[in-house]
C-alpha cells in the first residue's frame, strides 16, 4: 500500500466515524427516527474489505449486501454521503428516496443492493447475486457482511450448502462483534469461532483480526482472489467489536466497561493514525486538518443537503408497490 | 389447436420462455433429472443443462432467496414449490424480501421472479399436505398472484409471469395438473390482470378462483337445469384484484355467490364480499352466500375430507338459497 492510500483510508475511517456520530446527534435531534443501528468501532472491516473488492457501477464491479448496520457499507461501496444522509433524513433525495430509511440503503447504481432488517435474510440473497454473476459469465462477486448472530439463522447453514454445492462465487464476511443484541455469543453459540461452522459445508474459511485495517485488507485480498479465480464461495471472519450500543435505546448492561476499555484501545481509527504518525507519514495536526475537513464537509455538504431535501409526496405512496410502468401485453388488463 | 393438459401447457411456458431469453433459468425440489413432481418441467433438465434447470436442496427459504438475488442482477428465476405447504418456510424472503424491495429501495432494485406453487387438496393428503393459503399471498403488498383455472391461462399467464417486473405468485392445484384444454399451437400471452367471465348468464353470479371455477361451472349447469341463468366469473387474479369486472356482474344479475376450496375466515370471500358492500351494495337483491371450507386442518378419512372441502354440489345448493328457493 503506498503512504498516500494509506492516508486516504484513515481518513475515510475517520469520516465514516464522524458520519456515524452526527446520525447520532441528528436522531437526538428528532431529525433521524426509526432504528439507527451504528457502525463506531467496527470501520476497518467494511473499509479493508472493500477496498480490495471492484467497486462502483457496472459489469465490472462486485455486489455488495448487507444488515441493517449499513450505512458505512453503502458508503465505501460508493453511495454519495449526501444520499445516504438524506434517506436517514427520510428525504426524496435519499439513497432509497425516503422508503427505506437507515436500514434499507440501496444504491444499485454502484451495485450496493441493499441493507436488510432480517437477520439472516442476505445470506440466500448474496448468494442469488452471485448465482447471477456466475449465469452472467462476468468477473464479479458478491460480498456479504453480517454479523455473528446471523450465523445462529437456517439461512447461514441452508446457504452455505447451496453456495458449495453450485460453487458460487461470493464472499461471506462474519463480522463477528461479540454480541446479538445483548445476548454474548457463548451464551447462544455452541461454536464459538464462527469460521469453523462452515467447515460442514466444507468451504474454504479463515478468521482475522478485524480491528487493523492492514491485516484486514491482506486477508481480504486473498479471500476475494480465491472467490474471483472460481474457486467457490469464501467466508471470512473478523474479530471485532461496536463501540456504542446496538440501537439507539441501549443501557448495555449486559457488557462491563472493563471489556469496553479494553477494545477501545484497539480502535482501528487510533490503531491506523497511531501507525501512520510513528512512520512519519503524519502529524497529529495533520490528523487535527483532516477532522476540520470532514467536520466542514459534513455541516456544509452533507446535513445541508439533508437538511434542505423535499420530502416525498404524499400522492406518491403508492409508488414503487409494483412496476409503476408495466408492459400492456403482460400486465393486461384482460380484452373480454 | 391441439388439446392439452395443464402440466403440458406449464411445460410448453417453460420452455418457450426458457428458448426465447438465456436469463430465464427454473429451480425447485426435483425439477431437473427427475422431470418435477407435477412433469411441469419435464425434459428441460437434457434440453437447458443443470445450470438453468437447477435441481435444489429442501431449503425452501433459501432457494427462494437465491432466486431473488439472482433476480436483483437480470435473471428471470421461475422457482417452483412442491406444494403451497412448503411456501410457508419461503415467506420470509418472499414476504419479507422479495415483496418489499422495489418498495424499500424507492423503485431502485427489483425481483422479477415467478414462484409457482400447487395449493389445494387432492385425496386424502391429509393436513400438512391440503393447505390453499391464496388468502396469505393476496394480502401481502408487492406480490402478484394469479390462479390459472385451465391449461390456456396455465401457458400464457406464466409466460406473462416470467416477463413481468414483479414478483409473481402462480398457484396451481393438484387435482388440475391433468385437466385438458384446447390451446393454440401459435404464442400467445394472457394478462396477469382482469376477472374473466366464463359463462354469461342473468339471474346470478357464481364467483370462484382456481379449483373452484370448475365447481361454478358444474353447478351452473344444474341450475340451468332449474331455470336459473347462472354466470360464472373466475377471478383469474388475486392480486390485484379487478373490482371493475366483480361489480358489473353484481348489477346485471342482482345475486352473488362465492366459491373458495379455502375456509372462509379473513379469507378470498371474506374481501370480494367487502368490495361487493363497498361498490354495488345497493344493486343486490339478496343476500350474498359464501361457499367454503370447513374451519378445519383437512383429515385424512375420506368421508371427512369429503365434508370438510366444498363441492359443486354445495355451490348448488348455495345458488339455491341465494335464489330464495330453499
Ligand atoms: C429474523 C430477525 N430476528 C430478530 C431480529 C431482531 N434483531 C435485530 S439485530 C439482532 C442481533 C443481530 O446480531 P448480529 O448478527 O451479531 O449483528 P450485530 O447487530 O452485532 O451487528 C436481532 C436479534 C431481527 N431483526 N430479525
Ligand atoms: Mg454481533
Amino acid at each position: 500500500m503506498n503512504d498516500a492510500d494509506k492516508k486516504r483510508l484513515l481518513k475515510e475511517m475517520i469520516f465514516f466515524r464522524r458520519f456515524e456520530d452526527r446520525t447520532f446527534e441528528a436522531y437526538m435531534e428528532r431529525k433521524i427516527g426509526g432504528f439507527l443501528h451504528l457502525y463506531s468501532g467496527q470501520e476497518a472491516v467494511a473499509t479493508g474489505v472493500l477496498e480490495k473488492a471492484m467497486l462502483g457501477k457496472g459489469t465490472d464491479n462486485d455486489y455488495v449486501i448487507t444488515g441493517y448496520r449499513d450505512h458505512v457499507h453503502a458508503l465505501k461501496a460508493g453511495a454519495p454521503a449526501r444520499e445516504v444522509m438524506a434517506e436517514l433524513y427520510g428525504k426524496e433525495t435519499g439513497s432509497s428516496r425516503g422508503r427505506g430509511g437507515s436500514m434499507h440503503i440501496f444504491d444499485p447504481s454502484v451495485n450496493f443492493m441493499g441493507g436488510y432488517a432480517l437477520v439472516g435474510q442476505p445470506f440466500p440473497l448474496a448468494a442469488g447475486l452471485a448465482m447471477g454473476c456466475k449465469h452472467k459469465g462476468t468477473k464479479q462477486i458478491a460480498i456479504c457482511f453480517l454479523g455473528d448472530g446471523a450465523n445462529n439463522q437456517g439461512t447461514f447453514h441452508e446457504t452455505m450448502n447451496m453456495a458449495k454445492v453450485w460453487n458460487l462465487p461470493v464472499l461471506f464476511v462474519c463480522e463477528n462483534n461479540g454480541y446479538a443484541i445483548g445476548t454474548h455469543i457463548d451464551r447462544s453459540t455452541a461454536v464459538k469461532d464462527q469460521y469453523k461452522r462452515v467447515c460442514a459445508y466444507d468451504m474454504q474459511a479463515s478468521q482475522h483480526d478485524g480491528m487493523d485495517i492492514e491485516i484486514v485488507m491482506e486477508a481480504a485480498e486473498q479471500a476475494i482472489d480465491f472467490v474471483r479465480s472460481g474457486k467457490g464461495p469464501y467466508f471470512i471472519e473478523f474479530m471485532t467489536y461496536r463501540f456504542r450500543g446496538h440501537s439507539m435505546s441501549d443501557a448495555k448492561g449486559y457488557r462491563t466497561r472493563e471489556e469496553e476499555i479494553e477494545w477501545e484501545k484497539r480502535d482501528p481509527i487510533r490503531v491506523f493514525s497511531k501507525r501512520l504518525i510513528e512512520q512519519g507519514l503524519l502529524t497529529e495536526d495533520d490528523i487535527k486538518t483532516m477532522e476540520r475537513e470532514i467536520d466542514d464537509e459534513m455541516e456544509n455538504d452533507i446535513i445541508k443537503f439533508a437538511e434542505e431535501s423535499p420530502e416525498p409526496k404524499v400522492e406518491d405512496l403508492n409508488k414503487f408497490v409494483l412496476d409503476d410502468n408495466p408492459d400492456p401485453r403482460w400486465i393486461g388488463p384482460l380484452q373480454q | 389447436m391441439a388439446e392439452i393438459a395443464y402440466w403440458e401447457a406449464i411445460r410448453r411456458a417453460h420452455d418457450e420462455e426458457m428458448a426465447n431469453n438465456r436469463m430465464v433459468i427454473a429451480m425447485g425440489e426435483d425439477i431437473g433429472v427427475a422431470g418435477g413432481t407435477y412433469k411441469a418441467t419435464l425434459g428441460l433438465y437434457d434440453k437447458y443443462g443443470e445450470e438453468r434447470v437447477i435441481d435444489t436442496p429442501i431449503s425452501e427459504n433459501s432457494y427462494t432467496g437465491i432466486g431473488i438475488g439472482a433476480s436483483m442482477v437480470g435473471v428471470r428465476p421461475i422457482i417452483e414449490i412442491m406444494s403451497i405447504n412448503f411456501a410457508l418456510l419461503a415467506l420470509d424472503t418472499l414476504v419479507n424480501a422479495a415483496a418489499k424491495i422495489r418498495y424499500m429501495s424507492g423503485g431502485r432494485a427489483q425481483c422479477p421472479i415467478v414462484m409457482r406453487t400447487p395449493g389445494g387438496t387432492a385425496h386424502q393428503l391429509a393436513a400438512q399436505h391440503s393447505a390453499r393459503l391464496a388468502r396469505m399471498f393476496m394480502s401481502t403488498s408487492g406480490l402478484r398472484v394469479v390462479t390459472p383455472r385451465g391449461p390456456i391461462d396455465a401457458y400464457g399467464m406464466l409466460k406473462s409471469a416470467v416477463r413481468c417486473n414483479d414478483p409473481v405468485i402462480i398457484i396451481e392445484h393438484e387435482q388440475m395438473y391433468n385437466l385438458k384444454e384446447e390451446v393454440p399451437d401459435e404464442e400467445f400471452f394472457r394478462p396477469l390482470e382482469g376477472a374473466e367471465i366464463v359463462r354469461e348468464g342473468s339471474d346470478i353470479t357464481l364467483i370462484g378462483y382456481n379449483f373452484s371455477v370448475h365447481l361454478c361451472l358444474e353447478a351452473a349447469k344444474r341450475l340451468e337445469a332449474d331455470g336459473i341463468n347462472a354466470e360464472v366469473l373466475d377471478l383469474r387474479v388475486l392480486k390485484p384484484l379487478d373490482r371493475e369486472t366483480i361489480r358489473k356482474s353484481v348489477e346485471k344479475t342482482h345475486r352473488v355467490l362465492i366459491a373458495e376450496e379455502d375456509e372462509a375466515p379473513v379469507g378470498v370471500g371474506a374481501e370480494i364480499m367487502a368490495l361487493i358492500n363497498e361498490d354495488c351494495f345497493f344493486a343486490l337483491d339478496a343476500q350474498p352466500v359464501r361457499i367454503h371450507a370447513a374451519d378445519v386442518p383437512v383429515p385424512y378419512n375420506a368421508r371427512l375430507e369429503k365434508a370438510a372441502i366444498p363441492s359443486a354440489d354445495d355451490v348448488y345448493q348455495g345458488a339455491l338459497k341465494v335464489m330464495g328457493k330453499i
